[in-house]
């Protein structure tokens, strides 16, 4: 009875009208020990199905959140930040004149300036007396010149004398 | 949509789309890579995700044309027909080795189908869709899907049946 019940399910599993609940039943008929010795061919079939369906997939996806583009920006933001530190001090230093200051600066300025001149016209002194004294310096060497010669011809008449 | 989200999600068809994957390119390592595009594929579209009906049989549609366009492609030409799928298994038990000789002819005699074939019978037969679904997936009729799937369990009872009866190799 039950034999003649799988053989009428296995005609129709082969002409592909069984549901599902009917391939089940005779997944379980070919998972026991005793099947029929004529239906022996279809084992492993059933087996096979069952067992690849046991098959996992067991590698890691790798998920990576997308929050990727904010640390783009912020590279963005701190390059435009350096340029502003760059450009911003240069806008309010125009060229400016003597006359944009208030008074007491210009006369602080122009105090400055006069004794500054006077400082250098006193070193300018300075260096001019230093010339005189190296002035004297050369007159002195020319006369140690002088006085070499002097020796050399001392030299000479001590010669001659003791000839 | 959060990861743990996203995950839970996919979790339930994760292996599906792996099995199918392995059915159609073989080797196993082809399929974690193919499994793993699909998953980025849906994870890297997760905004539009909640739009698709069934999620599930989205994937499993992405599966089939990604796999068959990946036997298709010039890469193909580099996949790795011949697997190195090799378990330890000690146990030497006659009668485990034949289960375990028949159950390797009966993949192989799978693979020998046409692609189509492959598809249905693995989402028929093995993950157990109904036809309405399956019809989804691959976008046919029902009727049409019968017919193969007739086809399909019909020619690997036919080589089982050889093999069983006369040992032809």
């Amino acid at each position: 009875m039950v034999l003649n019940n799988i053989e009428k399910l296995l005609e129709k599993y082969n002409n592909a009208e069984t549901t599902l609940q009917e391939e089940a039943q005779l997944r379980t008929y070919f998972a026991s020990e005793d099947v029929a010795p004529h239906l022996e061919h279809y084992k492993p079939m059933f087996l096979y199905f069952s067992k690849s369906q046991q098959e996992q997939y067991t590698k890691d996806v790798p998920l990576k959140p997308k929050n990727t583009k904010l640390y783009q920006w912020i590279s963005v933001a701190a390059v435009a930040v350096l340029m502003l530190g760059i450009f911003i001090p240069n806008w309010n230093s125009g060229p400016k004149t003597l006359a944009d200051y208030p008074p007491e600066d210009q006369e602080m300025y122009l105090e400055a300036k006069a004794a500054l001149a006077m400082l250098s016209d006193k070193f300018n002194d300075g260096t001019s007396s230093i010339n005189a004294l190296g002035l004297a310096s050369e007159n002195f060497n020319v006369g140690l010149e002088k006085v070499s010669h002097v020796a050399e011809f001392s030299k000479t008449t001590n010669k001659l004398l003791k000839n | 949509m959060k990861q743990a989200d996203f995950v839970s999600l996919v979790m339930p068809f994760k292996d599906k789309v792996f099995r199918l994957a392995k059915r159609l390119l073989v080797s196993r390592e082809e399929a974690e890579d193919a499994t793993q595009e699909i998953l980025l594929k849906l994870w890297r579209n997760k905004e539009k995700i909640s739009e698709y009906k069934n999620v599930e049989a989205f994937s499993m549609t992405m599966t089939k044309n990604f796999c068959l366009d990946r036997l298709k492609s010039k890469q193909a030409q580099n996949l790795k027909i011949v697997h190195s799928n090799y378990t330890d298994n000690n146990t030497s038990l006659q009668k485990q080795v034949e289960t375990r000789d028949s159950l390797d002819w009966v993949s192989k005699i799978m693979e020998d189908l046409p692609e189509q074939q492959k598809i249905i019978i693995q989402l028929r037969d093995i993950e157990q869709y109904d036809f309405a679904e399956i019809a989804k997936m691959l976008d046919m009729n029902e009727t049409a899907i019968r017919v193969n799937l007739s086809r399909a369990r019909k020619a690997i009872r036919e080589k089982l049946t050889n093999t069983h009866r006369y040992g032809i190799k």
